[in-house]
C-alpha cells in the first residue's frame, strides 16, 4: 500500500507544485525518489511529530497541500493536539498518512500497533478518515484526499497486501464499494480486512452455498450511510470487520446507523477487544489470535446465520 | 530611508500612544468580561505597538493581501491586546471590542481566526512557533516578500514542541522569521525561575542556531530598531528575548501573579485607566 501511495503522490506532485510531502524521519526505501525529484515539495522534519503537524499547518496556510508521513501512531496520537487545534480547527489542507495500520508492525510490539487510530481520527471535527482495503484503493484514496479540501487521515497497511480489485473501481470518498454482491448477509470491511472478508465470503459460498455481500468501507468518515441502509434492507445480517479496537471504529460507526433504523438486521462487529495485545508475533499471528483470520471470520458469520459448518 | 530625529521622535511617540491605547482597551475588555490574563497582555503591549504601529507590512483594509507579513500570537491567552491593536489600526470597529468573551462574539478568550487580521488560532501553549515555521518555509519557498513574526510567552518555552520548532527554523535557514519572547518572568503558578528555570535563556536560542538580541521589551526605540534590523544575520531566524514586566503600565498589577487570573474590580479599572491616561 505504501508503494501505491507514493506512486500516486508522485503523479500528483508532478502535476501540482502545491503538493508537499513532510516525513518524520521515516520512509526508508519509500520516499527517496520523491525527495530527489521534488526537492522543493519535500521535507524531512526530523523525529519531531508535533512540529511536523504544526509546520504542515503553516505550510497549508501558505497555500500548500501537505501530506505528513510517518508510521503507526506517530503522525496522529503523538501530535494529537496539534492535529486537532492547528490542522482540524483551521480546516487546513493537511493529510496525515500512517503506514502500519492495525498489526502491520506486529512483532515490534504495542507501541507500533495502530489499533485506536481510526476512532481518534473519526472524532476530530473536519477530518476525513480513510482506510483503503487494498493497494488499488490506496492509490485512488491518495488522489481523492489531495483533491478534497480540508484535513484527512489515510491509514495504510505496509507492503505486499493482496490486491482485491482486478481493475480500478469507481472511487469516491464516502462512497463504499460493493466488491461482491449477495443477499444472505453483508460483510462490511475496512482497511486491510477487505481481502479477509472477500475470502471468507468465497469460503461461505463454497461450503454453505451462502452468498454474502462484501462492501469495502474505505472511508470511515464521512460514512456511506446509504450503503449501510441498503445492506440492512437487502440482507438479514451485517457483519463488520476491522483491524482496530471495537470502540470507535467501523463497528461503532455502522452500529450508530443501524440503531436509528426502524428495522434491525442481526449485527455482529468483528474487531479487537479494547486491550493491548498480550502476545508477540507477526501480523498474521496476531490477527489469528484476535479472530481476524479467514477461518475465524467464517465461523463467526456461520454462527450469526445459524449455519452448520 | 533614514529618518530625521524629529521623524524618529514622532514615530516613537506614535508607538507609545498606541501601546497606551492597547493597554487601556485591554483593561476595559478584561474588566467588562470578568475574564483573565491581563498581566500577559500588558507585558506585550509595547511589542504589539511597534509591530502594528510601524514594523508590520500590512493593510487593515486588505487583511488577505498576499504580500502581507504574518503575525502569530502563540500565547493566545493574551489575545485582548491583539484584538485591541487590530481595532485601533482599523481592522474592525472599536465597538466590537465590547463584545469580547460575550455570547455570540467573534472575539474568543484565546485568539481565534474569523476576526479580520487574525492569522492563526492558538490557546494551547507551544503550538505557535511550529505554525510560524511552516508559514515562513512556505513563504520562503515562494520567494514572497513577507516576514513572519511570532510572539511567545516564557511559560510556553516549557513545552518540548517549542524546542522542536526552535531546532527546525535555523536548520532550514528561515531568515524571514522573527520570534519575540515576552519574557515577563511569571508563568501560571509562579516565577519562571522557580518553576522551570529557562536560564541561560538567550544562550539556549543561540545554541539552537538563532541570531539573538536581548532588549527591554518596553523600550519602543529598542524594539523598533531590532525588529527593523531582522534578519540579524543572513540565513538565520531572529529571536528577540524581550525582558518585560507582567502587568506593565498599571502600578498595582506589575509583577503580580494574581493578574494572570483575576479581572480588575470597578475601582481597579478606574485607577488603571487613570494611570494609563496619565502615562
Amino acid at each position: 500500500m505504501r508503494t501505491a501511495f507514493i506512486r500516486a503522490l508522485t503523479d500528483l506532485a508532478a502535476a501540482d507544485d502545491r503538493i508537499t510531502l513532510l516525513v518524520g524521519d521515516l520512509g526508508y526505501s519509500v520516499v527517496e525518489e520523491f525527495a530527489a525529484r521534488f526537492p522543493t515539495q519535500y521535507l524531512n522534519v526530523g523525529v519531531a511529530e508535533q512540529n511536523m503537524a504544526g509546520v504542515a499547518a503553516g505550510l497549508a496556510l501558505a497555500g500548500r497541500v501537505v501530506f505528513t508521513y510517518s508510521i503507526g501512531n506517530f503522525p496522529t496520537l503523538r501530535c494529537l493536539e496539534q492535529v486537532r487545534n492547528d490542522i482540524c480547527y483551521h480546516s487546513l489542507n493537511v493529510k496525515l498518512v500512517a503506514v502500519g495500520g492495525g498489526f502491520a508492525y506486529g512483532a515490534l510490539g504495542a507501541s507500533h500497533h495502530a489499533t485506536e487510530d481510526l476512532a481518534v481520527a473519526r472524532v476530530l471535527p473536519n477530518m476525513t478518515v480513510v482506510a483503503p482495503g487494498d493497494p488499488i484503493e490506496a492509490g485512488l484514496a491518495t488522489s481523492a484526499l489531495a483533491a478534497r479540501p480540508g484535513p484527512g487521515y489515510l491509514r495504510l497497511g505496509k507492503a505486499g497486501e493482496p490486491v482485491v480489485h482486478s481493475q480500478p473501481p469507481p472511487f469516491a470518498l464516502g462512497r463504499a464499494i460493493v466488491v461482491r454482491d449477495g443477499r444472505a448477509c453483508t460483510i462490511i470491511a475496512t482497511g486491510g480486512m477487505l481481502p479477509i472478508a472477500v475470502e471468507a465470503a468465497d469460503t461461505l459460498h463454497r461450503q454453505n452455498g451462502v452468498d454474502a455481500r462484501v462492501v469495502s468501507m474505505h472511508t470511515l468518515k464521512p460514512l456511506d450511510v446509504d450503503a449501510v441502509k441498503a445492506a440492512a434492507l437487502d440482507t438479514s445480517a451485517i457483519i463488520t470487520i476491522e483491524e482496530h479496537s471495537e470502540i470507535g471504529g467501523l463497528g461503532s460507526a455502522v452500529a450508530d446507523v443501524l440503531a436509528q433504523l426502524d428495522r434491525h438486521p442481526r449485527f455482529k462487529p468483528i474487531a479487537l477487544a479494547s486491550s493491548f495485545s498480550a502476545a508477540v508475533g507477526d501480523q498474521r499471528y496476531l490477527r489469528e489470535r484476535a479472530g481476524l483470520s479467514v477461518s475465524a471470520t467464517v465461523r463467526t458469520i456461520a454462527a450469526v446465520l445459524g449455519l452448520k459448518e | 530611508m533614514t529618518l530625521t530625529p524629529d521623524d524618529q521622535r514622532a514615530r516613537l511617540d506614535g508607538y507609545r500612544t498606541l501601546a497606551r491605547d492597547i493597554r487601556m482597551e485591554s483593561v476595559r475588555m478584561v474588566h467588562r468580561a470578568r475574564s483573565s490574563h491581563i498581566g500577559g497582555a500588558l507585558s506585550m503591549a509595547d511589542i504589539l505597538a511597534v509591530l502594528y504601529g510601524g514594523v508590520l507590512r500590512h493593510d487593515p483594509r486588505r487583511p488577505e493581501w498576499p504580500d502581507r507579513d504574518r503575525f502569530v500570537l502563540s500565547k493566545g491567552h493574551a489575545c485582548v491586546a491583539v484584538y485591541a491593536a487590530l481595532a485601533l489600526r482599523g481592522y474592525f470597529g472599536m465597538e466590537e471590542l465590547a463584545t469580547f468573551y460575550q455570547n455570540g462574539t467573534k472575539l474568543a478568550g484565546h485568539i481565534t481566526v474569523g476576526t479580520p487580521g487574525v492569522e492563526v488560532s492558538t490557546g494551547s501553549l507551544g503550538h505557535g512557533l511550529s505554525i510560524a515555521c511552516g508559514l515562513a518555509l512556505g513563504l520562503m519557498r515562494d520567494a514572497a516578500p513577507s516576514r513572519v513574526y511570532a510572539v511567545l510567552s516564557d511559560g510556553e518555552c516549557d513545552e518540548g514542541s517549542t524546542w522542536e520548532a526552535a531546532l527546525f527554523a535555523p536548520h532550514h535557514r528561515l531568515e524571514n522569521l522573527t520570534v519575540i519572547v515576552d519574557y515577563n518572568k511569571i508563568q501560571s503558578l509562579g516565577n519562571v525561575a522557580d518553576i522551570l528555570n529557562l536560564e541561560p535563556f538567550a544562550d539556549k536560542w543561540r545554541a539552537f542556531g538563532w541570531s539573538v538580541r536581548e532588549l527591554d521589551g518596553h523600550d519602543v526605540g529598542q524594539l523598533d530598531q531590532a525588529l527593523r534590523a531582522a534578519p540579524f544575520e543572513a540565513g538565520r531566524p531572529s529571536c528577540i528575548v524581550a525582558h518585560t514586566v507582567k502587568g506593565k503600565g498599571v502600578s498595582f498589577m506589575e509583577n503580580l501573579l494574581a493578574f494572570h487570573y483575576k479581572p480588575p474590580t470597578d475601582a481597579e479599572r478606574d485607577r488603571a485607566l487613570e494611570e494609563l491616561a496619565r502615562s
